[in-house]
């Protein structure tokens, strides 16, 4: 056996014998670490080259991503607008679903729920406009109503459309009783859109939280139709009645569907009411 | 011929103004869109047309509005009256001139309204409609003047072209 040939039975030793060792797990924290450093390698070379490649396809790309891009911000605006209608018809489902609630709450009364579909165009009026009239059989002096309390009445009637005079109108009263106390009193509109009520004789103990009812009195709403809660009450001595002001139970900034109630008349006691003595 | 955009206009303008103008509230007044487009209209010195466009607007308020229509017709009418007025006065400063119409014009419909409807029996309280009403729809017609004197006075180029004019 030359010495070269030796040399080569050496080193096929050395390194079977090497590898026969790490395969027997003799060098486990040396491989690892060795790994270790080779997969930090390899993973900087890689992600050399994703970028370098990247570079390099940039500009195809780039065209194809901006019309990806055009096409995902056309989709993404049709799905707000999607979504904007939907938020609508889940608004719009919520209150019809609270007010089919009211209707059948209160099965003595019929309904025809209508949308607000416009406001005086004089700010000192407080009247609404929906879009039901005459050919829905709307007439003047139906009450109106949501499924939290009574609205108005109809003011003035057209074909489609009904103009509705508030509550809280400053021309509006309504003979209401205090629902705790069990006494009349009257609530009157304002300028402001807020409801106050007067006529409350001294004799009674008005509380905040009362609760607010049409009485009926004067033929012109239906009886215990909500109207609000007493918020303050004023008493003076020297006056002759106590007033109070009404947290109304609906929101007249946010109408957007009431109900009319048909099957009310209402009653005109002008005739019976007492003529001034000269 | 080209006149006869009043009638959608205007119809468009009441339509805002019932549908949304009255729903943009500071405090309890708002702007008054037909009011601030028939000053800017009759401000125009090449309209002829003012009084027309003012008893459209007459009619379409007074049939939507549940305010009386004296009240109305009135108070439209002496915006034109006051506009054409001081047209011919300050016709070189028309954005004052603009200015002073809706100032005019807004105070004298607010205290007619409460005139009119204080007889008809409606318990209102001055200080109340002066704070709580017609300042704040003064300031609100103040700032909607600027856009809208412009806006009608492309139109009445428009309507109005020079040639037709000369």
């Amino acid at each position: 056996m030359n010495s070269r040939s030796l040399q080569t039975t050496i080193i096929f030793l050395v390194v079977g014998g090497i590898l026969a060792l790490s395969l027997g797990g003799f060098f486990g924290s040396a491989s690892r670490q060795f790994s270790s450093i080779l997969i930090d390698v390899q993973t900087w070379f890689s992600s050399r080259f994703i970028g370098l490649q990247d570079f390099i396809t940039a500009p195809r790309d780039i065209v194809s991503l901006r019309t990806r891009n055009a096409e995902l911000e056309s989709q993404v605006s049709q799905l707000q607008a999607q979504v904007i209608e939907l938020q609508q018809r889940v608004n719009e489902t919520e209150i019809l679903a609270a007010l089919v609630d009211f209707s059948r709450s209160n099965p003595e009364s019929t309904y025809k729920a209508a949308a607000v579909i416009g406001r005086d165009p004089s700010p000192f009026l407080h009247y609404i406009i929906i879009n039901r009239g005459s050919n829905d059989d709307i007439r003047r002096g139906m009450p109106v109503v949501t499924n939290q309390g009574l609205v108005g009445r109809i003011d003035a009637v057209i074909a489609d459309a009904a103009r509705v005079q508030l509550i809280t109108d400053p021309a509006s009263a309504v003979n209401v009783y205090l629902q705790n106390v069990e006494t009349s009193a009257v609530a009157f509109g304002s300028v402001t859109g807020d409801i106050s009520l007067d006529m409350i004789s001294q004799n009674i103990t008005v509380e905040s939280g009362d609760l607010i009812l049409t009485s009926g009195l004067g033929g012109g709403f239906p009886s215990d139709l909500i109207i609000g809660q007493v918020v303050t009450i004023r008493s003076l001595e020297f006056e002759l009645f106590q007033q109070a002001t009404i947290q109304p139970a609906v929101d007249f900034s946010r109408l957007e569907i009431v109900l009319v109630i048909t099957n009310f008349r209402p009653v005109d006691i002008a005739p019976l009411e007492p003529l001034p003595s000269p | 011929m080209r006149n006869i955009i009043a009638f959608p206009l205007l119809g468009l303008a009441v339509i805002l103004q019932s549908a949304i103008i009255s729903q943009v509230k500071l405090i309890s007044g708002y702007a008054d869109l037909p009011l601030l487009m028939l000053a800017a209209w009759a401000l125009q010195e090449r309209v002829k047309s003012a009084w027309h466009w003012a008893a459209l607007v007459c009619v379409m308020i007074g049939f939507i509005s549940s305010m009386p229509w004296p009240v109305v017709t009135i108070g439209y009418l002496a915006v034109i009256f006051v506009a054409q007025t001081l047209q011919k006065r300050v016709w070189q400063a028309p954005l004052l001139a603009m200015f002073s119409v809706i100032f005019i014009g807004t105070l004298f419909i607010h205290l007619l309204s409460f005139v009119v409807l204080r007889v008809l029996g409606t318990p209102f309280a001055f200080a109340d409609v002066i704070g709580l009403i017609t300042l704040p729809s003064l300031l609100l017609n103040m700032l909607f003047s600027i856009p809208v004197y412009s806006l009608m006075r492309d139109l009445a180029r428009w309507v109005y072209p020079l040639e037709e004019h000369e």
